[in-house]
């Protein structure tokens, strides 16, 4: 369990104060001068050697992702920094957090990334539906300039504005270059890549797009060095992490823990355990809607990171954990999570605009059993088809719950067709066209 | 989805008033989203009208604005009720019991998710995540947010909706 010292965000539940005075006790802004004194190459080197990887849900080491910035803006293209903070990934909630309880740590990171990439201006891209937060966002970057700490001509000798932008509710723009386009007035449709935003990006500029929290954590990286946040967790996975815990758990919270954390430690220390006793674990979901479900027999050993996810055929995502019990229903939960893909794709790329709405339409007549058996194999089929053949990841998000699904539930699945079927009369239509299948209740 | 929402607040659609927005808003770069948000701040929706005259004002088509403007799950064409009430309809808050409670407030208003009652009082939303999985299941009523909804929350949030 990580020790209290250890805590980067240590206003996470907004006890204390989150204004300038409050970040101010609990060390921040404190030695920022030093940090940014020693050079843009410093902190890109000691971002790398901490180890960090986004926590956006790639995982793309951080310090790796700086150093694609244009060293000198030779061609008088301007250096841009933006801050993804359209958190709508159903599940996680951690971004929030961060920015209504402890806004100035990401203020100040923001700075550092800014000052490590050549970036003299900055952007923080805040979903429509965060309201307290943009407020608490754009006061503690008033009370920022106020103090002189960013700005033009600021005490730490790198001069950086920042901007705070705001969606208007579309999932989509939570992906780099839709999120890009957005802050451009346009349609957040995502890009083709290459060129990468590292090379063409907002306005046609070079652009870094980060997680709140992979810049929020940058400071307090740089202030104990590198070495303190690798020694945290595992090799590969190292860090602390903002784990955000919800679904059928006694006490559902948002709380900091170490990397490579065991599931069963994290949910029985932090979320009070499962609803009804472990037993009655049936999935989880772990790290936000398009993350593969986890059956329970593999949810005993599980490991809390981007590999120990991975050997069980799932991903990392944001670490927004969501806990299904014995009485879910585990199809419709998909189901829903598909029409959400369906209602959420930009309608850019034909393999995720028809197959999003084509695999929901087939999974909601699943929730009932009205369906062939062959259709599973074909619901299967149809998702490796959507993904990898889209622009952005929307399209393999929308297919990986399904195919989870699938290779977690099969029985069940097939046990409700069975069901169904063994109901239906044999002059049903149905028989042949499941879509019109009629049980005779 | 102004914070100090009142109701009833918003002026009437007038285009000089809407030259006036753009025009106030002319030295942002890219600009379209931030135009439509004011027009939406001031009027409670984004007039048909408007439309024309941010393509003129921008140099776009027409087909642009509108693309943009239909783009965002966030901005109305036409007026809302009085109270604009948003259910998270996502999967954290499905898991802690939201279902029921959607169906609730669906019942107890008398609309479907997407409509207005025809009293013109409350318009019932579905969103998918207000980031308060931690507090499921969670709404929004105009711009204030509530966690850890119950069947007797819901109610009282929905007869404060109503009034």
């Amino acid at each position: 369990m990580l020790d209290d010292n250890d805590r980067i965000f240590r206003n996470l539940y907004g006890l204390d104060d989150w204004g300038l005075a409050g970040a101010r006790r609990r060390g921040g802004w404190d030695g920022t001068k030093a940090i940014i004194d020693k050079g843009r190459d410093w902190i890109v080197n000691e971002m790398k050697a901490s180890g960090l990887r986004g926590r956006g849900g790639a995982g793309f080491p951080t310090g790796m992702k700086w150093s694609f910035m244009p060293k000198d803006n030779a061609d008088g293209r301007p250096s841009y920094l933006v801050v993804n903070a359209d958190e709508s990934e159903p599940g996680t909630c951690k971004d929030r957090e961060i920015m209504r309880h402890d806004p100035h740590t990401l203020v100040e990171g923001c700075l550092i990334a800014g000052c490590a990439m050549g970036a003299h201006v900055g952007y923080i891209y805040v979903r429509g539906e965060f309201i307290r937060e943009r407020e608490h966002l754009q006061a503690a970057i008033d009370q920022a300039y106020e103090a002189n700490l960013i700005g033009k001509n600021n005490i730490h000798g790198f001069p950086f504005d920042l901007y705070v932008a705001h969606g208007a509710g579309a999932y989509i723009c939570g992906e780099e270059t839709a999120l890009l386009e957005s802050l451009e007035g346009k349609k957040g449709q995502p890009r083709l890549k290459p060129p990468f935003p590292a090379n063409v990006g907002l306005y046609g500029c070079p652009t870094t797009v980060n997680n709140v929290e992979s810049i929020a954590v940058a400071p307090d990286i740089l202030r104990r060095g590198a070495a303190w946040f690798a020694s945290i967790g595992r090799p590969n996975n190292v860090g602390t992490k903002l784990y955000g815990i919800s679904g059928h758990v006694n006490t559902p919270c948002v709380v900091e823990d170490a990397m490579s954390i065991p599931f069963r430690e994290l949910i029985e220390k932090h979320g009070g355990g499962i609803r009804g006793g472990w037993d009655n674990l049936l999935a989880i979901i772990p790290g936000g809607a398009s993350c593969p479900l986890i059956p329970a027999a593999d949810c005993e050993e599980l490991i809390m990171d981007f590999d120990g996810t991975r050997a069980v055929k799932s991903s990392f995502g944001t670490a927004g954990v969501i806990v299904m019990d014995k009485s879910t229903d585990v199809v419709a939960a998909i189901a829903r999570i598909s029409y959400f893909f369906k209602h959420e794709s930009c309608g850019q790329c034909t393999p995720c605009r028809e197959g999003t709405g084509w695999m929901w339409r087939v999974l909601s007549r699943m929730v009932e059993g009205r369906a062939h058996k062959r259709e599973i194999d074909m619901l299967l089929e149809v998702t490796k088809q959507v993904e990898g053949h889209t622009i952005c990841a929307l399209g393999d998000a929308a297919a990986w719950p399904v195919q989870g699904l699938i290779r977690a539930f099969r029985p069940e699945i097939e046990r409700r067709i069975e069901e169904f079927s063994r109901k239906a009369t044999l002059d049903d239509q149905g028989i042949l066209d499941p879509a019109h299948l009629v049980a005779a209740e | 989805m102004n914070a100090a929402y009142e109701p009833n607040a918003y002026e009437p659609w007038s285009a000089d008033r809407g030259t006036e927005i753009i025009e106030s808003l002319s030295h942002v770069e890219g600009g379209v989203i931030v135009i439509l948000h004011a027009m939406q701040e001031a009027f409670g929706y984004v007039p048909e009208a408007a439309i024309p005259m941010i393509a003129l004002a921008r140099n776009l088509s027409r087909a642009e604005v509108h693309g943009v403007f239909t783009f965002y799950h966030d901005f109305r064409h036409e007026p809302a009720g009085k109270h604009v009430l948003k259910i998270c309809r996502a999967e954290a808050c499905q898991a802690a019991g939201g279902d029921a409670l959607a169906a609730r407030a669906e019942a107890k208003l008398g609309v479907k998710f997407g409509n207005t009652t025809a009293d013109q009082r409350v318009t019932l939303e579905p969103i998918y995540c207000l980031g308060l999985c931690a507090t499921a299941p969670s709404a929004m009523l105009d711009g204030r947010l509530v966690g850890r909804l119950d069947e007797k929350r819901i109610d009282a949030l929905v007869a404060e909706a109503q009034r």
